[in-house]
């Protein structure tokens, strides 16, 4: 049976795709099970555990609570999108890895992703803001310590890069 | 050997994959062909099915199947048990598993009645509305004590009663010691655990090849090699046929080790019959209620103590909720039992819990598996000791630790491992003085508290103490293998959730084998890669596997320099093995390398000597005798608001001895994300049913994980005393992080709001603001 479907296009990690999807398709699911980009993940469907966050337009949303459809026309970007060109690690990312922020790993994609938008709009961050633009994404397995010190690490050393 | 990994803070070699978006997880896995699956579930506690009409859902486009209890014929069956009960004489267990799909009866909301198998998900759930049940509801049973009164409604009826298990264990003779004591303290607690809640939820990929006859299954579990095992039983095929891969798994904590979950024996068989492969992705709400919980106990307990704080004796009746079924046997409410003697020296100990089938999700271990109770208990006991006897709580602990020299230390109780439970290390009171330390305890108390509270702030401190059993058997086992390109490959039969795994097995061999870290591939949870196994529980990953690795390694190590010998034509000992060769003493020009050993390992062509098997590798077992002791101590200065109850911690301390320490970083991380989940559970989380068995609260909206603004920084700080029971001396600490944080609560709390002054006690967990306020405001203050 073929569900009716829309046309959409879009841009995710800026590269153009162009599907047919149903109306009622979640855009986790878009991008999850028909871009095969499956770095996003799922921990909800509800918008609580952030795990499913990804970049529109550069601002970061809950993509398990947008349909598909929704994300026609936009700039998508995604934990997929985050290494460099020759396969480095960006600076949140190897700020992570030296500071022991992930442990199970699922929530962190998302987090990579709030962090990246936070860290972009305030490149200062004391810790206690870093911690409120974090309490939107739940961990379970490392007691957000070692993740909170790899964004501020982060941070600095993007403060250091920059021109 | 160089150790230049082994207890170095070593970067995990997993991370790469997990930062970039390239791990597979079990949702990650897609195959052509597949079909999903939805399973309806029962929105009442407990009823009689009178019929179940699927019709119509059959009837909905893209709908393959729909499957109720009885289609699957002779393959219902009654789920195994885990793990049973320990030979404790006098015990009564009346065992009473899951089912694939509920027939005739429904014992707690959320057991799957149908599973409809349709070409997406989408439509699966829709068709979940088309299906017509008709049942005749009957009472739940929720609450402890109206399940065990006479005339309450009966889980299971052909028993009778709800009464699931009945176990006393004792030692010394506890009237004797009440009736020398200067001070009998009896009080009630009761206390609540709740869900693990990983990030990730359970899934399960289920692929029948009928050409090949072979079965893989992707499965979110803790053990695969027990699911690859039963599963090959119930479907009737060899395990050589049936492959089980634990993938990346987004998160554990205990209930992924729960077997079978009905999804986990119902998607095979749909495979098989319908021969295509099939998913099914548990979403949250169905996680709250279809994985297991841990939940609570009531204690009546009482402690006979003498004038000078040294306790004589410890007495407890309690009750345990083991929901409506119980796969896992008495490791919870036994872990309760034997956890609660805690550090000290406790001369008589009369300890009986009957273990009690509701209609609620079923309760399996969650990280501390019941060990958060015992550790309540008693801590809270010796706390009302403490001022009853005006002893500060500190030296009440101190006076009645057991000593350095009385290990191995034997409690003369039987544990959850069969074995008795004897401390097999240990050194306590250095632990303690250095949680005091780190918390700067006597300044607190005498100068800071004072001020602060002249201040009109709420401010108290809390030290609790704790010991964990860990490291359990029976075994695991490991293979290690140079490979070709001189790489080294390890695979193990246990499953990993988030441990690190993959870095600390990697620095066991890396030393050995004279290999970078990073040169060291490892593969957990495939059963076609490694055999055996009993899985990842109990905080023994690293003490059993790690025993097994470091053995294999060390073979491993041998035949290269016998090869290595043979090639240079001298003795082994004139050679070392680093960089990833071996090479002669003092002349590091003259080397072979790992990977040209490895070949040479395997000759193509000629002959080689009787006996000689090919390959540079080994596969060894380890099992201890019996689980190995580690100890802790959590300090904690917190403010609480005494308008809104909200919590600050000032500041959070954990001492902890595990032994010999493979990877501090990553041991850092286990106790932080313990102590994150012990404060969920102190204050934060909890099940809220209603009469009827109704869990109210199944989102992440309602049901609170603590975020990064509820956890504070913690400081750490370790001792180590190595254990005897194996050669690594390692002791597991997997669990430690949540053990003891409830009873710290309660402690910190109390002592903040000067509530023994107000003669008000914290006995019950979790606490929350509204819960606080109830309680402190009995007196009408």
């Amino acid at each position: 049976m073929q569900p009716e479907g829309h046309d959409i296009e879009l841009s995710v990690n800026g590269v153009q795709y162009r599907r047919a999807v149903e109306a009622r398709m979640l855009l986790s699911d878009f991008l999850r099970h028909e871009l095969m980009l499956a770095g996003t993940h799922v921990g909800c469907e509800q918008g609580v555990c952030g795990a499913c966050t990804i970049l529109l337009d550069g601002a970061p949303v809950r993509s398990c609570l947008m349909f598909a459809v929704q994300a026609g026309g936009h700039d998508l970007f995604t934990v997929e999108g985050l290494i460099g060109a020759s396969g480095e690690l960006n600076p949140l990312q190897q700020a992570m890895h030296e500071h022991h922020g992930l442990q199970c790993g699922y929530c962190t994609p998302g987090i990579l992703m709030t962090m990246t938008a936070f860290l972009k709009q305030n490149p200062d961050p004391s810790e206690l803001e870093l911690r409120e633009a974090l309490s939107g994404n739940l961990c379970r397995c490392t007691g957000y310590q070692n993740i909170v010190d790899a964004m501020l690490k982060a941070a600095e050393m993007m403060r250091a890069a920059a021109p | 050997m160089t150790t230049r990994f082994f207890g170095a803070p070593v970067k995990r070699n997993e991370d790469r994959k997990l930062l970039t978006g390239q791990a597979l997880f079990i949702d990650d896995v897609e195959l052509p062909n597949m079909l999903h699956a939805a399973f309806l579930r029962s929105q009442v506690a407990h009823a009689r099915i009178r019929r179940i009409d699927v019709s119509a859902a059959l009837k909905r486009p893209g709908v393959v199947a729909v499957y109720t209890a009885d289609d699957l014929g002779a393959y219902w069956q009654a789920g195994p048990l885990l793990v049973p009960p320990p030979p404790i004489p006098g015990i009564i267990f009346h065992l009473r598993t899951q089912v694939p799909l509920a027939r005739d009866k429904i014992r707690y909301a959320g057991e799957p009645l149908a599973v409809i198998v349709a070409e997406s998900r989408y439509i699966a759930e829709d068709a979940l509305d088309d299906i017509v049940v008709d049942l005749e509801t009957l009472p739940a049973v929720v609450d402890l004590e109206a399940a065990m009164a006479a005339g309450a409604a009966v889980v299971h009826d052909d028993l009778g009663s709800n009464v699931a298990s009945h176990v006393r264990q004792a030692k010394g003779d506890y009237r004797r010691a009440a009736a020398n004591a200067d001070l009998v303290l009896k009080r009630r607690f009761r206390y609540e655990h709740g869900i693990s809640s990983p990030i990730e939820t359970r899934g399960i990929v289920a692929q029948w090849n009928a050409r090949g006859q072979q079965m893989t299954i992707w499965d979110t579990t803790q053990a695969p090699v027990f699911v690859r095992n039963g599963l090959a039983a119930i479907l009737g095929v060899s395990e050589r046929q049936v492959r089980v891969i634990a993938p990346f798994i987004g998160g554990g904590f205990g209930p992924k080790i729960m077997i079978f979950y009905p999804e986990e024996v119902t998607l095979p068989w749909i495979s098989m019959r319908l021969n295509r492969p099939v998913k099914w992705i548990e979403d949250r709400l169905e996680h709250f209620v279809a994985t297991t919980h841990e939940r609570g106990q009531i204690h009546d307990a009482e402690i006979a103590i003498a004038r000078d704080g040294r306790i004589l004796g410890v007495r407890d009746v309690f009750l345990h909720d083991n929901g409506a079924y119980n796969p896992y046997g008495l490791t919870v409410p036994i872990n309760s039992q034997c956890t609660m003697l805690g550090p000290y020296v406790i001369p008589a100990y009369d300890s009986t819990f009957t273990s009690v089938f509701t209609t609620l999700p079923i309760v399996t271990p969650y990280r501390g598996a019941g060990r958060q109770h015992g550790v309540f208990v008693i801590e809270r006991l010796l706390d009302l000791a403490a001022h009853e006897l005006a002893i500060d709580p500190v030296e009440i602990r101190r006076r009645n630790l057991i000593p350095p020299d009385a290990f191995p230390f034997n409690n003369e109780i039987i544990y959850q491992d069969f074995a008795p439970l004897q401390y097999d290390s240990g050194n306590y009171e250095p632990v303690l003085d250095k949680a005091l330390a780190a918390i700067g305890y006597e300044k607190f108390v005498h100068e800071e508290q004072p001020k602060l509270r002249a201040e009109g702030r709420c401010v108290g401190i809390a030290v609790a103490c704790y010991v964990e059993g860990t490291g359990v058997g029976p075994y695991e086992g490991a293979k290690v293998q140079v490979q070709s390109n001189g790489r080294v490959s390890l695979v193990t039969g246990i499953g990993t959730q988030g441990q690190g795994h993959f870095t600390s097995f990697a620095q066991i061999v890396a030393d050995q084998l004279g290999v970078d870290v990073t040169e060291v591939d490892v593969v957990t949870g495939d059963t076609d890669q490694f055999y055996w196994g009993a899985g990842t529980f109990a905080s023994r990953g690293a003490v059993v596997a790690g025993n097994a690795i470091s053995e294999a390694s060390q073979v491993v190590r041998r035949k290269a320099l016998k090869l290595a010998g043979e090639v240079f034509e001298c003795s082994e000992d004139d050679l070392v093995i680093a960089d990833g060769k071996v090479s002669i003493t003092g002349i590091p020009e003259k080397f072979v390398s790992l990977s040209e050993l490895a070949q040479r390992a395997n000759p193509m062509r000629g002959a080689v000597k009787p006996g000689t098997e090919p390959g540079l590798e080994s596969t060894q077992y380890f099992g201890p005798p019996s689980g190995t002791t580690a100890n802790g101590v959590h300090a904690m200065v917190v403010e609480v608001d005494p308008e809104t109850f909200e919590l600050r911690i000032l500041k959070y301390v954990v001492v902890h001895d595990c032994g010999t320490v493979i990877n501090p970083m990553i041991l850092a991380g286990q106790i932080h994300g313990g102590v994150a989940q012990g404060i969920g559970n102190a204050f934060y989380e909890k099940l809220a049913f209603d009469d009827q068995g109704q869990l109210l609260n199944a989102s992440l909206a309602d049901y609170l994980l603590p975020t990064a603004l509820e956890i504070p920084r913690m400081e750490l700080g370790h001792t180590a005393t190595a254990s005897p029971l194996n050669p690594l001396g390692i002791k597991g600490a997997g669990e430690a992080g949540a053990i003891p944080v409830g009873a710290l609560f309660a402690q910190g709390i109390e002592n903040a709001l000067e509530l023994a002054r107000k003669g008000i006690e914290l006995l019950e967990i979790p606490l929350s603001p509204s819960r606080l306020y109830e309680l402190t405001r009995k007196d009408g203050t």
